[in-house]
């Protein structure tokens, strides 16, 4: 073997140790999630022993979160927020970037310049006006008012898919165009079945977010019923200061959950979500 | 550009005044009457429809509100009891509401606006029809105009919904934030116990004065702006050329299972980040896991000593671990990318790899990145989430950051303004204030960018 190829050899080695160190590292605390997550407490409750001498492991944790917790009932509050902000957020996300994209008219720039300088305030500077504006409308404690939320300021995100569709071509737009199809027959015929991979990274995207928020949710809603995951698993561990050693085997049993979920999920279009990242990122 | 088009649409207005028929001016005052007369009943109806019920929520509503909004003041009687001499019983008053008076005048000046627009466009429309006459062209119908929403007015059908949704639920309630900031609305003047005022500029001259001493409101300030940079400086950039460097090993040539070390980092990135923040806040916790496994008692997200350093690094370290992975992802993107010329003419050249890393692949990756770097360190600036549930902008440091202001430690602007607005004592003024300075400081980072994005037309990269 000559002396070029050793060497090669080596640095190879060397990049899957490092790889792998560092794989270890980023996977430890998620080991960590998963181990706990299927740990019996001790009845004392402390858990900061890595491995007790009376080490059980079981599912209790999963049951006690399915039977004695809210969890299947934020489940569901959101699944229905998500499924149905989702289909919103995509539609309006299209609807303004096609719209700001190809469509020419009299307001485009003016709109353009009031969607930048509105996106640069922190969104929940406004939060107590929104609370406000929606208990006026009698939506405060109903999930309509999150799905209301979260798709109302979609418009303020429209800026990666119009990059997307300044890059579709043109050319059979046109030519459908001049031979008298009409603008929404264009944007459905020919300019969506081509943004295949832009819709499902908006839906994706727009479809974990209220998986993650319990910031809004914590301001709009107070009824227990009502939480979504987020919330309920934020308030499992932080509402009271001694929460942490009762609570913590069972908020892991949820996280996981809730992980699994969107793990699978985005795994299954991981494809599309690097493909608007790199899209979105490179022209800013 | 803008001024033009103001004009444009002003004069428009003025034509369809002045070179109308009776029919397009009597419009002007009853919305839809030409429509009428013309017999396109539908769309004549709904302009009449929509004036007489603005008419009555201006009569009935908001007239009222905005009234109050321009009287000078937010309210000045109280909600009580006042005794009746003629009855000889209490009568209940209720008094004014300073925070409803805003917010429902700022929502009525809203309608207003909208209004606005629809009478513009029911004086032009008759003015079309007007043209059409003199032209000796048919009238538009009812389904023509439908029609003509799907084609050469379909910005207007794609549009209403997502903006109607944004004035409802981000411009209308920003507008009213902002607001605030010229009032003096806190937790001493809550209505409707007690009523708030405008006061002026007098917020802001509190923020920046230095007048409160070193735990006032303007060293406080200071502390934490320069925190926030720190911050979003380190953030950024620990994340970016980390993840660069692992998408780097991924990228070398004859490292196999691209694709498994790829996702092996990703899956940190599909774990919702509130659930592995508050995971490593309780590894992190005094009595938590780590200080077990090391047999110690280090307050890792709490020790206050050296201006709360271990906190702090402690929180750029795991912003490290939640964040790498998104980087790794763009960075892998965009190193396949680039042009393998490159590549192999360098190495004709006989560039080793370091040479070939810093005239090649770095200059390319900056270039190209530039856009999101920026967009990543405003981001940075706004990042709630990581300080929030890890530290919750603690530990409280009573030294440095005087009591009144409710700053702590680790507070980024952001997290300090959510605590203004949801403490007890909540200081909405202030919080307001704050709220207006990250405004200002995200929009000339981002001038930055898009004067950059616009003179990239004439770079090209080297």
């Amino acid at each position: 073997m000559s002396k070029v190829k050793k060497k090669i050899k080596l640095s190879n080695l060397l990049t899957y140790l490092l790889l792998a160190t560092l794989g270890v590292l980023w996977l430890l605390p998620i080991g960590y999630l998963i181990y706990t997550a299927f740990r019996v407490t001790p009845s004392t409750g402390i858990i900061n022993t890595l491995v007790p001498a009376n080490l059980q492991l079981g599912v209790d944790n999963f049951v006690k979160l399915f039977k004695e917790t809210a969890f299947p009932r934020w489940l569901l509050n959101t699944l229905l927020v998500s499924v149905s902000s989702c289909v919103l957020t995509t539609l309006f996300i299209l609807m303004v970037s096609y719209a700001l994209s190809r469509l020419r008219f009299r307001m485009r720039k003016p709109l353009i310049n009031v969607l930048l300088v509105a996106g640069m305030f922190p969104g929940f500077m406004s939060m107590i006006a929104v609370y406000f504006i929606l208990k006026a409308m009698g939506l405060t404690n109903s999930l309509v008012a999150l799905v209301l939320v979260y798709s109302g300021s979609a418009a303020l995100s429209y800026y990666i898919c119009k990059g997307f569709f300044d890059t579709v071509p043109r050319a059979m737009e046109e030519a459908a165009i001049i031979d008298g199809a009409n603008r929404f027959t264009v944007f459905q015929r020919f300019v969506l079945p081509l943004s295949k991979p832009i819709v499902v990274y908006t839906a994706l995207t727009s479809f974990i977010a209220p998986w993650c928020d319990f910031i809004f949710v914590n301001t709009i809603i107070s009824d227990r019923e009502k939480y979504t995951v987020a919330l309920g698993l934020y308030k499992m561990i932080n509402a009271e200061k001694n929460s942490f050693n009762d609570n913590f085997t069972v908020f892991c049993a949820g996280a996981l959950v809730v992980a699994a979920i969107i793990v699978t999920l985005f795994m299954s279009m991981q494809r599309y979500y690097v493909e608007g990242v790199t899209n979105g990122s490179v022209k800013g | 550009m803008k001024k033009r088009m103001r004009k444009r649409i002003v004069t428009d207005l003025y034509y369809a005044l002045k070179d109308g028929s009776g029919k397009t001016r009597l419009s002007a005052l009853i919305m839809g009457y030409g429509q009428l007369a013309r017999k396109q009943i539908a769309k004549g109806s709904l302009y009449l429809l929509t004036e007489l019920a603005f008419i009555a929520y201006m009569l009935f509503f908001g007239g009222r509100y905005i009234g109050h909004l321009f009287s000078g003041n937010l309210g000045t009687q109280l909600a009580g009891e006042r005794w009746n001499e003629e009855l000889q019983v209490f009568e209940k008053i209720t008094g004014d509401n300073s925070f409803l008076i805003l917010l429902y005048g700022v929502v009525s000046l809203a309608v207003v606006a909208g209004f606005l627009v629809i009478w513009a466009m029911n004086l032009k429309g008759n003015y079309e029809n007007d043209l059409r006459i003199r032209e000796g062209r048919a009238l538009s119908t009812f389904a023509e105009d439908m029609r003509s929403l799907l084609d050469e007015r379909f910005h207007i059908t794609l549009l209403t919904l997502p903006l109607l949704g944004l004035v409802v639920f981000t411009v209308m309630p920003l507008i009213f934030m902002a607001l605030i900031a010229f009032t003096n609305y806190d937790y001493a003047h809550m209505p409707p116990g007690k009523l708030f005022d405008w006061v002026g500029v007098k917020n802001f001259v509190e923020m920046f004065s230095f007048s409160g001493g070193g735990t006032g409101f303007a060293f406080v300030f200071l502390r934490v702006l320069v925190w926030t940079f720190i911050w979003a400086f380190f953030a950024t950039f620990s994340n970016y050329f980390l993840g660069l460097f692992v998408a780097l090993l991924i990228h070398r040539k004859g490292i196999r299972l691209k694709g498994f070390w790829r996702t092996l980092f990703v899956i940190v990135i599909a774990v919702p980040q509130f659930v592995t923040l508050l995971l490593m806040q309780k590894i992190l916790d005094g009595d938590g896991i780590l200080n077990a496994l090391l047999g110690t008692r280090i307050l890792w997200l709490t020790d206050q000593r050296w201006l709360s350093l271990l906190p702090r690094v402690m929180i750029i370290l795991v912003n490290i671990w939640i964040g790498m992975p998104y980087t790794l992802l763009m960075c892998s993107g965009i190193l396949m990318n680039i042009p393998t010329e490159y590549y192999e003419a360098a190495t004709i050249d006989g560039a080793g790899p370091v040479r070939i890393f810093f005239k090649i692949t770095l200059p390319y990756m900056m270039q190209v990145t530039a856009p999101y770097l920026i967009t990543q360190f405003v981001g940075n600036i706004n990042n709630f989430n990581v300080i929030w549930l890890l530290t919750g902008g603690g530990p409280v440091d009573n030294v440095h950051y005087g009591g009144g202001t409710q700053a702590q430690a680790t507070d980024l602007l952001v997290t300090w303004l959510y605590r203004l607005t949801t403490d007890q004592n909540p200081r909405y003024n202030v919080a307001s204030v704050i709220g207006i300075v990250i405004f200002v400081i995200s929009a000339a980072l981002s001038l930055v960018t898009y004067h950059r994005a616009a003179a990239k037309g004439e770079e090209t990269f080297q």
